[in-house]
């Protein structure tokens, strides 16, 4: 066995029978986040646009950025971390780009993503 | 310690038990063949000598030949001894990966990358010289003194210099096994171990 395979191999015994649906750049997502509190865990929900994401195995990372209170927040998931309980694919975006930092520069109606038809 | 050969396949990073992000090195572990036991009567101590990987039998002397003939193994690249197994070896038996159990420690042994000639911050881990404006130059690197003047008129053995770096035989000790994976032969283990990817390294528990 090659030694890429095998690598493969073990993260795929990594990824604790998870699995996620297909999202990209430009998909509105929900995020369910398991936030640990004394003893006590809750999930918590995090919406907002996949600006984007980095396939690479288990350690595949994507961002989203939403409008928190007129500022504007992103966070990066780790995508096969434990505190992940699901994610949830709100809307698909038309875009033409897999990074969409050029959002960050963008107000109101502009930072809108055009919803993708059919 | 009971122990096999393996070869370092390469780094990744895997999420534990507790959900952290861990750092670990998949090692292809075995199968290797018993070529020699060695026994107190005959040789003065006790060990099993094991090997692993593949040679071409062109390359191997036939005084090595003889011994994988009788083993009724292939040639093999790499051999080591390793004591105290659980259950007594014979010759011709392979040692499997099934020896580790998650969870477990070991240590790994191995030769480290070559550097080849490093200054002295590399090498030892020195700060360098003074800053790198206000008027010096060259100095960041720079070892400083490396002796006192008249007494003793001479630079002390062992002064921490520039040379050779690398490619020297070290053990990592207690690296924990995170996974075994006994149909592909493969063990996981947290952290890195020396050398270079296909380095071939000795596990012992």
């Amino acid at each position: 066995m090659k030694a890429a395979e095998a690598i493969k191999l073990v993260e795929s015994e990594f990824t604790n029978g998870k699995s996620f649906p297909e999202f990209n750049s430009g998909d509105t997502v929900s995020v369910y986040y398991k936030i640990k509190e004394g003893n006590k865990e809750r999930i918590q929900q995090y919406q907002g646009v996949v600006i984007q994401k980095r396939n690479a195995g288990l350690s595949t990372t994507f961002t989203v950025r939403k409008i928190s209170n007129g500022v504007g927040v992103e966070r990066i998931f780790p995508l096969y971390s434990q505190n992940i309980d699901k994610v949830e694919v709100v809307g698909r975006g038309k875009v033409r780009r897999a990074r969409l930092f050029y959002l960050r520069d963008l107000k109101g109606k502009k930072a809108k993503i055009k919803e993708k038809r059919g | 310690m009971s122990g096999i050969i393996g070869k370092k396949l390469g780094m990744t990073s895997i999420f534990d038990k507790d959900g952290k992000n861990v750092a670990c090195t998949v090692i292809e572990a075995g199968p290797c063949v018993v070529t020699q036991v060695k026994t107190t009567e005959k040789d003065g101590y006790n060990a099993v000598q094991i090997a692993f990987g593949d040679a071409k039998e062109k390359n191997t002397p036939s005084a090595l030949m003889g011994i994988y003939k009788k083993a009724g193994s292939t040639p093999k690249f790499r051999a080591a001894e390793f004591k105290g197994f659980a259950n007594e070896m014979k010759v011709g038996e392979t040692v499997t990966v099934d020896l580790f159990n998650e969870g477990e420690f070991v240590d790994v042994a191995g030769s480290t990358k070559g550097k080849g000639f490093q200054g002295v911050v590399k090498r030892h881990g020195f700060s360098g010289v003074g800053m790198g404006s206000h008027g010096q130059h060259d100095r960041q690197r720079a070892p400083g003194s490396v002796g006192a003047s008249s007494f003793p008129s001479k630079v002390l053995k062992g002064m921490r210099m520039a040379g050779r770096t690398g490619g020297v035989n070290i053990k990592k000790t207690n690296l924990e096994v995170l996974k075994v994976i006994k149909d592909q032969n493969l063990l996981v283990v947290k952290g890195s171990v020396p050398g270079h990817k296909g380095t071939y390294l000795f596990i012992e528990k």
